[in-house]
Order: C-alpha cells, then sequence, then structure tokens
C-alpha cells in the first residue's frame, strides 16, 4: 500500500479556483465545438471557425483533466498555454481589415484576465507541496483505553436484535449455522 | 441568549436570540455545557438540504443540566446532567414501542410537509430543517427539549461531558451501523468515510468482532485515526478501493459495507463522480452517491450495505441490477439513538471505549461559525469540532 501521510495539494483555495476553470473550460470547449461558426463570425474572423473548434477539444481536454485528475498541475498549465495560443488568435485578428475588432479586443481583455486566473492557480498549485499543511499526528487516538487487543470483540457479549440480523444464507456463507 | 443561527448556504452567525421556554408540560430547558458540530451539519450548512430558514438555531449533538421542567415531567429534575439524542420521540407511539425511535409518529410538528416529500413523516429533530419539526437547535446557551421526560439520558458526573457527549448522535450512529451489519467473527467490514461517524462506526465493528475491519477515505489525519483504532485503511486517491477491497478478501469483496459518507461523495478520478457533480450544479440531482455506486459492485453477493450516511433527496445511476442480482440487503435511516445509549453508556463507564479521541477542535460559541469552514474543507486537521457557550 501507498503512504497516507501525505497531503496531496492542500492548497484548498488554488484546488477550488483549479475545479471552477475546469468546469469553465468544458462549458467553453463544448460552446466552441457546437458553435464555432458563430463565434467566428462575432470575431470577425470566419476563417477561424475551424481552429476554433480545435481550441474547443482543448478545452474540454484541459478541463476533464482538471476535475478528473489525481494532479492537477500540468492540466492548469496546459491551461496557460491554451491562454497564450488564444492570445496569439485574437491579436492576429486585431488588424484594421476586422470591422469587429472592438468585440475581439473585448474577448482579448477577457483571456488575459482568465489567464492570470490560471497562472495565479497553476503557481499555487505548483507550490502546493510546500505550502501543505502539515499532517496531525493522530496516531495515539485509539479510543481504547484498555488498549486495542482488549477492544477487540469486546462488545460480542451484544445480541443484535432481531430486526436487524443478517439473513441467514450470509451467516452459511461465512460457516457459521446453516440457512433454515 | 446565544446561538448560531443559519442565514444561507455557508452563512451561519453567532446571534442573540430569545431564550426559550416551556410550551409543553412534558418539556424541559437545558442548559447547554458542551455541544458539537456533527458531519451532518455541514449537508445545511452547504445548503443541500431543503427546509431551513433564515434565522433557525443549529444543532443536534448537545447536552447540559436540566434548568426547569415542565409539569408532567416526572422523570427529570432540576440539576440533572443530561445528554440530549438528536431524535426527539414522544416514547409511546407504536413506533417508539418497538424501538423505531427515529421514525416516532408523533415528534415531528411539520409532519403533513415530510408526509409530502417522504410519503410518510419522520421523527422530529433538533436544528435540522422544518421537514423535521423546525425545533430549534442545540448550538446555544439554552434550548428547549421536547418530551424530555422520554429521551433525554442522564448521565453520571463520574464522566465528563466529551466523554458522553457523543451518546447524542455520531456514538450511537456508528453503533447502529456495525449492529445493522450483524457482524460475525469472520467478516470483513469495510468502512467508507473516516468523518466522526466513520470513525464510531470502525471501533464498533472492532468492539462487535469482526476479523478485519477496513477504513477508506483521502484525509491524512483521518486515516491515521482509523488506524489507531486497528482498522486497515484505504486512501482512495492513492489506490483503488475495488481492487484494495478484492484483494484483502481474497477476491470475493466485503461481507459487510457502511457508507458513512452520504451525500457529499467527494470522489476523484471516476467518470460517475463528475456526471454527479454536473447534474448537481444544473440540479438535475441532489445527492452525489458514489459512495453507494462503489459499495453495491463490491460487496460480497449476499452481503449487507448499511448506509449511516445522511441522503436528502434524488440519486441517479444506481446499479440496482448488482444490488439485485448479488442478493444484497441493505438497513438505513436515522439512529434510533435511545435504543442504545443505556448500553453504550455502560461501555463507555467500563472503559471499553472513551469517545473522546475523535475531538480535535475545542472553541467557544462565538468561534463556532469559523470552525464551520474549517470543519467542511477538513482543514487543521479537523475531525470533530466540541463548543462549549
Amino acid at each position: 500500500m501507498r503512504t497516507f501521510l501525505s497531503r496531496h495539494h492542500a492548497d484548498p483555495t488554488a484546488n477550488t479556483i483549479a475545479q471552477a476553470l475546469g468546469w469553465f473550460s468544458i462549458g467553453l470547449g463544448a460552446l466552441e465545438i457546437l458553435a464555432p461558426r458563430k463565434m467566428a463570425r462575432t470575431f470577425g474572423m470566419p476563417r477561424s471557425r475551424g481552429v476554433l473548434a480545435g481550441y474547443g477539444v482543448r478545452e474540454i481536454a484541459s478541463g476533464v483533466g482538471l476535475l478528473w485528475a489525481k494532479d492537477r498541475r500540468p492540466w492548469i498549465w496546459s491551461r496557460v498555454g491554451g491562454d497564450a495560443l488564444d492570445v496569439a488568435t485574437l491579436a492576429a485578428g486585431m488588424g484594421p481589415s476586422n470591422p469587429r475588432r472592438g468585440t475581439t479586443g473585448l474577448a482579448m481583455a477577457m483571456v488575459l484576465g482568465v489567464a492570470a486566473l490560471d497562472i495565479f492557480c497553476a503557481a499555487r498549485l505548483s507550490a502546493a507541496p510546500g505550502r501543505a499543511a502539515p499532517v496531525r499526528d493522530y496516531s495515539a487516538r485509539s479510543g481504547w483505553p484498555r488498549g486495542a487487543a482488549a477492544a477487540r470483540g469486546s462488545a460480542r457479549d451484544f445480541a443484535t436484535p432481531r430486526d436487524m440480523r443478517a439473513p441467514p444464507g450470509l451467516r452459511h456463507l461465512n460457516g457459521g449455522e446453516q440457512p433454515g | 441568549m446565544r446561538a448560531l443561527c443559519y442565514h444561507g448556504k455557508q452563512d451561519i452567525r453567532c446571534d442573540t436570540v430569545p431564550d426559550p421556554r416551556i410550551e409543553d408540560p412534558r418539556d424541559a430547558i437545558i442548559k447547554v455545557t458542551s455541544c458539537a458540530i456533527c458531519g451532518s451539519d455541514l449537508h445545511l450548512y452547504d445548503g443541500f438540504m431543503p427546509g431551513m430558514e433564515n434565522g433557525d438555531i443549529m444543532g443536534h449533538e448537545f447536552m447540559g443540566e436540566v434548568m426547569e421542567v415542565g409539569r408532567d415531567n416526572t422523570r427529570l429534575k432540576v440539576g440533572d446532567r443530561v445528554v440530549v439524542p438528536f431524535t426527539i420521540i414522544c416514547g409511546e407511539c407504536e413506533q417508539c414501542r418497538r424501538g423505531n425511535y427515529s421514525v416516532c409518529e408523533r415528534s415531528n410538528r411539520n409532519a403533513s410537509v415530510a408526509a409530502k416529500v417522504f410519503g410518510h413523516a419522520t421523527a422530529g429533530l433538533f436544528g435540522y430543517t422544518h421537514l423535521t419539526g423546525g425545533y430549534p437547535g442545540g448550538q446555544a446557551e439554552y434550548v428547549r427539549v421536547p418530551y424530555a421526560d422520554a429521551s433525554a439520558v442522564k448521565v453520571p458526573s463520574t464522566l465528563t461531558d466529551e466523554q458522553v457527549l457523543f451518546l447524542g448522535d455520531i456514538f450511537p450512529t456508528g453503533w447502529q451501523a456495525a449492529v445493522a451489519c450483524d457482524i460475525e467473527p469472520s467478516d470483513t467490514v469495510a468502512i467508507w468515510g473516516c468523518g466522526p461517524v466513520g470513525q464510531f462506526a470502525i471501533r464498533a465493528a472492532i468492539m462487535l468482532g469482526a476479523k478485519q475491519v477496513v477504513a477508506i477515505d483521502n484525509v491524512p489525519e483521518r486515516l491515521v485515526m482509523a488506524k489507531a483504532a486497528g482498522a486497515t485503511v484505504i486512501d482512495f486517491d492513492q489506490e483503488s478501493v475495488v481492487e484494495r477491497l478484492n484483494e484483502l478478501t481474497g477476491g470475493k469483496g466485503p461481507e459487510k459495507c457502511i457508507d458513512a459518507v452520504g451525500l457529499e461523495s467527494h470522489a476523484t478520478r471516476s467518470v460517475d463522480a463528475l456526471y454527479d457533480r454536473a447534474k448537481q450544479a444544473v440540479m438535475m440531482e441532489t445527492d452525489r452517491p458514489h459512495v453507494l455506486r462503489e459499495i453495491m459492485y463490491v460487496c460480497r453477493p449476499a452481503g449487507t450495505i448499511s448506509v449511516p450516511g445522511v441522503y436528502g433527496g434524488l440519486v441517479d445511476k444506481i446499479p440496482f441490477g448488482a444490488f439485485m442480482n448479488k442478493g444484497l440487503t441493505m438497513r438505513t435511516g436515522q439512529t434510533h439513538v435511545n435504543r442504545w445509549t443505556d448500553d453504550l453508556l455502560r461501555r463507555i463507564e467500563e472503559g471499553q471505549i472513551d469517545p473522546s479521541f475523535v475531538i480535535t477542535h475545542r472553541a467557544s460559541l462565538e468561534e463556532g461559525p469559523a470552525l464551520y469552514k474549517t470543519f467542511r474543507d477538513k482543514q487543521d486537521g479537523c475531525v470533530k469540532v466540541v463548543l462549549r457557550p
């Protein structure tokens, strides 16, 4: 058995943010996959719909990773990398030829805001082993004043009430009394 | 008086509220000397249980000194030291006479509302929604105890508050969970959740003579506390629960399984846990039953499942085919506290167990709101909080 005496991702704030970002990622990814044409038009970049659909897949992968993985760090850093791609894509669409560059600029501001949150979260999670609270030692908290050996079976005098007895089949399985 | 009051999701405040008074001849007024935050209080704190109202006094695990008794209450007298079970019981109805105290037919004063939700009403509970009567709870300086002549448990002065406080809920709850498994000397008992109820279920299973007790959680302190009692532990973040349980039982699975987690399962790395989170977020499911699913899957055929963990509403994707085809038995319900208290009090007095092992945090009532968060987030090694009003 592996050790359980260490605490994983002990920074609850970072974990809460990571979880929220995971759901956000899945939601945004679903939108990009389901409506890439509409989104591309909104940003005045109609030829980018294939790229947006691809980014949708990336977002969903990051989201599922953030929600599922035991170690969330690679997945939050994957979001930071994705943010860089988003910024580059939007920057390419902010030229004077884009009649909707105002909307694109707004999207850029939102991406930068989320990127800042991603970087904050990634930094916190990456620092988690260092900031993990020490595990309190409860190894003396047995609850047995007379010791573990005396405790084992100390209540065998207890008669299970009739309404809480196990079905006879189970007793047979255990080598006890035969079913009636 | 001062009391911890509910003001919405994750908003508990220490308020000044009117003192309670005798309303019925069987009542008693208790001056609370110790009370605790229970894991099931966290379901209220997180907004998972319907029926809470602004200003409701929290808490259902408390004890204290009798300050006043109603004229028909001949069993208690002023000055008695009592533990108050969280289930309010009349002691006279058909269910109480059968020992099914948690489904007392008379104590829920909002029975018609409860019946609409559950089909039939269950017992009144202290500080636990208006579905169970809307009774003010015990995280307060004083409490009115209805039917106090039937429910309050007198405790001797030779034992400390910390030794007997948990007779009101988590000790008998863990005990009943194990008793409902009808443990035999050859049994492996697997217990999901090493919170306070899980800790007592572990100890009850050991006392009742199980061959092997396996405890499952992912919080290091709680696993250490489980191991201290003599349990084999599984950290579900580190290894597969199903594989490990099969390994520990020669591939057959545990005969007896206890769900001491309930509706807020925090499984990681499982598809069904993500599914539950998503459905809960869009209000298509109230409870997250990952543990129940895992138990039904891993339990040995003809085995028994005991569910002390609280569920509040609707669950989805329950593998009922496994449950039916394996011929499993399930026992559940709120705890019939008064059915067990005399016996458990005797065991504490004899030194078989000292329930105070579980207390990790002691504080004043005013510090209660902050400790709700600490307990909910499992921070600072928090397993059990005791407050002294």
